[in-house]
This record gives C-alpha cells, structure tokens and sequence, in this order.
C-alpha cells in the first residue's frame, strides 16, 4: 500500500485484458467457421449405447461399431443416445459432441483423406465405457 | 503466536472441546488422513494405467469406483477441511476475536464430516464425482450412489454452516478498532470463498435431492424416460462447482499471501489489489459454469456468453500472480521450505491457468474436454496450487502448533520430488489429451505415444508417493523429537516484525 507507483500493474493488467480479448476474438471467429455446416452434407444418424456406436447412412444402411464414409464429401452426425450419456469421438477430425438420451446433437466433418480412424466414447457412461470404440474408415469415393 | 498442544492433553479433551485451535487440528489431522487415503487411491490408479491391459486392478468396476473416491475425498475431505483448519486456526486471531463467532456450531460443522467419509468409502461409488445422470439414476449400483449422495448432503451443510461462522466472525467478531480493510489477506481470503459456499452450494443441495428422489422412482426430473433432462443437472451441478473451484483456489492463495511476504522480508506489494482480486474472483466466478458443457450441445450463443465470462475471470488470478512476484522482487528472499513449495505452487497456478485459457476458448476445447488434458489442468490446480500451498502452509505453521521445528532437509527433499513428481504427471497428461486419450478409462488401447506419456506419468505419480512418506516421517517424527522451535523467529528470517500476528489471542 503506498509509496510505490501502480502503472507497471495496470500496464500487467491491461495486458492480461488484450490477450484475453484476443483469444476471445479468435475462438469466437473459429467457432463461427467450424459450425457453418456446408450445404448438402449427408446425413448419418449415430446412436450411442452402453457400449457401442450405431450408424444408420441415409440410404438405410446401418453399421455397428465401424462407419464407412467416402473422401471430399461433407458429412453431418445426428447424435442422440438410448440410455445415459455418452460422447461422439473422432478425435483426428476434430469431432466431438454429447450422446444424450431425449435429445438430438449435431456435428458435421467432411474427412479429406484415405484412411482409418479411431472412433472412441469420451464421456464416463459405466463398465465398459473404456472400451466404447469403433473405427471410422475413408474410403475413395464411389461414384 | 503460539497455537497450543504444547501442553499435552488427552485426546477426549480435543475432541469435545469447541476451541478453535482444537477443532482446528481436528480438522488438520482428518483432513491429513484423507489426503493419504485418496494418495493411495491415485498411486493404484497410476499403476494401473501403466502399461496397457488389467494388471493390479482386476476388473473396470473397481477402478471406476476407485477414481470416483479418490476425486471425491481429495476435494471433499482433504482440500476443504485442510481449509477450514487454517482458517479455524487463524481466521479468530487475525481479526483479534476470542474464538470463532459460534463455537459449538463450529465444533457441529467438523464433526458431520466423518460420518459423510464414512459414507462415501464404505459404499465406494463409481458414478465419477459428478454423479451425471441418466447414469448415475438407472444405471450407477446402489447402496454405494446413495451413500455417495447422502454423504455429499452432509458435507454441503458442514460446508455452509462452516461459511456462515467464518463471515460473522470476521464481519461482527473483528476487534473494533479493525477496519475491514484492515483484515489480513488469509482472512479475506476466508470471507472470500465462504461467501462463495453461501452462494453456490444450496443449488447442488437442490440437484442432490432432485437426483435421489429420482433413483427412487418418485421423480424424473434429470430422467428423460421420465420427461426429464439430463442436461438440467449439469447446469445445476456445474453452477455451484465452478464457483467451488474457487472456494478450494482462494484460501491456498491467502495461505501464500502470508508465506510470500514472510519469506522475502518485504511488506506485501499490493494489500488492496490482493483484496480486490479475492473480490472479483467471486463475483466474476458465476459467470462461467457452462464452460464444462460445450459438446452438451448449447447453441453458438451460450458458449460465447460462458467463453467470454470464463476469459473474464482471468485476469483477477493473474493479478495475484503480479502480487506476488513483485513482493519478492528485490526482496532478501529466504528459501526455507514453506518457501520453496509457496514459489513453486505459484509456478504451476500460472501454468494451469494457461491451460484453462485454452479450454475456455470454443474450438480447442472439443479437442481437451473430457480427455486426460483437462485431468492434468484441474491437477495443476488442485495439486499443484491448492495442495501445494497447503503443505507449504504446514510446514509454516507446524513449529507453532507443535513448539517444535521440522526436519528442513527432509522438507525440501519433500518439495523437490513432489514439484518433479507433479511435472511428470501432469504436463505429460496434458500432452496425452492432445493425442487424444479420453479420461476416466480402465484400459487403452495399445498406441505406443499413449504407452510412453502413461508411463511417464506412472512414474511421476510415484516420485510423489515416496516424498510423501519422507513428509509423512518428517510431521510424526518432529512432533516428539524435533528440535524446540524459537516462537519469536522460527524460520530465522530476522525478527519480529516478519510475523506481525503476534497479538495474543485474549482467551490466554
Ligand atoms: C485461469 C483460470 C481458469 C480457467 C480459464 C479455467 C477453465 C476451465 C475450463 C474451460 C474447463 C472445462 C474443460 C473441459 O471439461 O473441457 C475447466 C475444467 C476444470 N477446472 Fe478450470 N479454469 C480455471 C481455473 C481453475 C481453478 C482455479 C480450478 C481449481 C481448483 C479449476 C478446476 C477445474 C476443474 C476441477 C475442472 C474439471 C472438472 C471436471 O471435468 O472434472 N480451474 N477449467
Ligand atoms: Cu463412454
Ligand atoms: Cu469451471
């Protein structure tokens, strides 16, 4: 108290604040980009249960446990569960979102590469929640 | 400043004594006994993820039951209480009062802690310290979930009853000739977090009571078979444990802020911005609960709102960090040991707090939420800050409470594996979350990254054990033997005028 000058801890402060801002600014922007689902995405209906995942394709195809999806094309998950909550992974895309019963999420990724990925629950859903995984498989596409 | 037991007593007489020395070494020693206990629960949780497979844990079940507890008593019977011991030791003498403002309330808040322990270890729950349903009403196996519901009631009332005695004996108990400006920094931070409790607790009081009558089949409220939402109990749960964080956070700080001005023999930099930091901490703290919740599915809108209330309570943590660094600027610093883990909790806030940057901001967080990074960003607090400060503050206090001084070599030992240990620990988890291992798993799969980290830090985890066995040695072993401390200038830093709480508390 007293008898030191404030200004180096308003100029701290004052730092702290801009950086904040700027994350702020950035997500804020990234978010916005991430959420604009691209026109015509397919969709593909995912089901989590205790402890596994469902696909259902909108042709009607359904997969357990492995989702086949082609390259270049944009993809939207209608997520929901049928007993307690779970969480939608694929974490090399980046995609992430709740599993909730009585309710439907979305999310949508469009894969740009060839190649397997994991496929993991990420919310605690019981006993064998560690072993809740599947494999996303990018095939080239059909055509 | 002598908090007494030099005198031996039997322990009856400590028990059923509502003094606030006494019940606060109750609360020391409880909260002690918990912090081994949930030690334990880590180190076998550790050792079982460190290799790939069941090994000492034979089934997911128990180990799911394992983290629970362990989250649950670190938090609930360790950080807490270890709390309310230093504040029920110092809290009266600060604001030169005889006692705490209600003494017997006080001694009532303590003891409903150990049947809540009770509680929640013998019935060892598995449904993860936030007790998320539908999970945790149709799915979690009973007894243990009720236990773990009805023990987590009586902590939130010890907690409440233990809030309202701290705010009336620093507002009406302080000596008149005290403003509260005046207060010592621990003190504020004390009136600080307890009005948090005040504010934050009765809603998960509510949502606790909401989630029992909903496993007994009378309610559905968080029951979507039943029309309720799962999601409700989040944003019930999540609007008081937020805020909480900072009831846990807030009196560690406090305890630095006696250590730190104490150590580098210089006055503190800024009492009133430490004041207005505690302050604004509390407020800005209900801003921003959602920011657990946004894969929950809220709207663009929502997360903003709780992106920009999160970013908004950081800088009242880095004005403490400022606080603190310019008090030992230029200061003749002294690195006994309630130094050394005072600086290096300071360290690690700084840290943790980086990371919580990156998890408030929107798009990085569906790549840390609910993955090993954000185990190692809360541990960054809780152990790195929190229990850090907290041993610090032990080790500060332990020649007045015992008139003897510990062993110095074995403390700094003690802090050196604990702060090696906690590095290995917890920045190599964070470094698993970004490969993306998902927290809360018994098992994983065979990736060799997630193999190397795990071991890291299983390795870390233990270098942590073993500086907790020589901290263990060193409070037993000192109590009796250790040399006689000097109650005018324990830790030599040259006089009185460093301990400026010598006001003798006028019950003596
Ligand atoms: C700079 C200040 C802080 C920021 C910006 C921050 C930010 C965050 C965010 C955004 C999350 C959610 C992560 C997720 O689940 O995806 C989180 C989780 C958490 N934070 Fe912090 N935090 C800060 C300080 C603290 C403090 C002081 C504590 C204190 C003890 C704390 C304890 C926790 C806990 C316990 C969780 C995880 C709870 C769980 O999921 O089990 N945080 N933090
Ligand atoms: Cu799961
Ligand atoms: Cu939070």
């Amino acid at each position: 108290m007293g008898g030191h000058s404030n200004w180096p801890e308003w100029i701290y402060v004052g730092a702290v604040v801009a950086i904040m801002c700027w994350v702020g600014a950035e997500a804020w922007e990234a978010e916005r980009l991430v959420e604009h689902v691209p026109e015509g995405a397919e969709i593909i209906k995912v089901t989590g249960q205790q402890w596994f995942w469902t696909f259902e394709h909108e042709d009607g195809t359904k997969e357990i446990g492995e989702l086949h999806v082609e390259k270049g094309k944009a993809y939207k998950f209608e997520i929901h569960s049928t007993d307690v909550n779970h969480s939608f992974n694929i974490h090399d895309y980046v995609v992430l979102m709740d599993a909730i019963p009585g309710r439907v999420n979305t999310v949508w990724f469009a894969p740009d590469a060839v190649g397997e990925h994991d496929i993991q629950c990420r919310e605690y859903c019981g006993l064998i929640h560690y072993n809740m995984r599947g494999t996303l498989i990018v095939e080239e596409p059909h055509s | 400043m002598v908090l007494e037991l030099q005198k031996p007593r039997p322990i009856w007489q400590i028990m059923f004594s509502t003094h606030h020395t006494d019940v606060g070494l109750l609360y020391l020693i409880m909260s002690l006994g918990f912090l081994f206990l949930g030690g334990a629960l880590a180190l076998a949780i550790r050792a079982e993820l460190f290799l790939p497979g069941a090994q000492i844990i034979g089934d997911a079940m128990t180990f799911n039951r394992i983290f629970t507890v362990h989250g649950t008593t670190l938090i609930f019977l360790f950080i807490i209480p270890f709390a309310s011991a230093v504040g029920n030791y110092f809290v009266p003498i600060m604001v030169r009062y005889k006692d705490m403002a209600y003494p017997k309330l006080n001694a009532i808040a303590f003891w409903m802690i150990p049947p809540a322990g009770a509680l929640i270890w013998l019935g060892f729950a598995d449904f993860t310290w936030y007790a998320t349903p539908p999970y945790s009403i149709i799915s979690a196996p009973g007894p243990a979930a009720d236990m773990w519901i009805f023990g987590l009631k009586i902590l939130g009332v010890s907690s409440v009853l233990g809030a309202i005695n701290f705010v009336v004996t620093i507002l009406k108990c302080k000596h008149p000739d005290m403003s509260i400006g005046q207060v010592p920094l621990l003190a504020w931070s004390f009136l600080s977090s307890s009005l948090i409790i005040l504010v934050a607790i009765p809603t998960f009081a509510a949502a606790l009571l909401m989630l029992l009558t909903d496993r007994l089949g009378v309610t559905g409220f968080f029951n979507p078979a039943m029309g309720g939402d799962p999601i409700a109990y989040a944003h019930l749960f999540w609007f008081t444990f937020h805020p909480e964080v900072y009831v846990l956070v807030i009196p560690a700080i406090g305890m630095m802020y006696e250590i730190i001005p104490r150590f580098s023999r210089k006055p503190i930099y800024s009492f009133n911005s430490g004041i207005f930091a505690f302050v604004l901490l509390s407020i800005v703290g209900f801003s921003s609960w959602a920011h657990h919740m946004y894969a929950t599915g809220m709207s663009f809108t929502e997360k903003t709102v709780f992106m920009v209330g999160t970013l908004a309570a950081v800088p009242a943590s880095a004005m403490h960090v400022y606080n603190f660094i310019a008090t030992m600027w230029n200061g003749r610093i002294k690195f006994s040991t309630p130094m050394m883990w005072a600086v290096g909790g300071i360290a690690l806030f700084f840290s943790a707090g980086a990371g919580g940057v990156a998890n408030a901001a929107m798009p990085l967080d569906f790549t840390t939420h609910d993955t090993y990074w954000v185990v190692g960003h809360f541990h960054l607090f809780v152990m790195g800050t929190i229990a850090f400060g907290s041993i610090g503050f032990l080790y500060y206090m332990y020649p007045y409470v015992t008139g003897r001084m510990y062993n110095e070599a074995m403390g700094k030992i003690h802090f050196i594996l604990s702060f090696i240990g906690t590095i290995l620990v917890f920045f190599t988890q964070h470094v698993l979350g970004l490969y993306g291992m998902p927290r809360r798993i018994f098992d994983y799969p065979p990736i060799p990254e997630w193999i190397a980290m795990n071991q890291i830090a299983s390795v870390g985890a233990m270098v942590i054990g073993v500086s907790m066995v020589i901290f263990l040695v060193n409070m037993i072993h000192s109590a009796g033997k250790g040399e006689p401390a000097n109650p005018e200038d324990p830790f030599g830093v040259g006089g009185k005028y460093y301990y400026p709480f010598e006001a003798k508390n006028p019950s003596h």
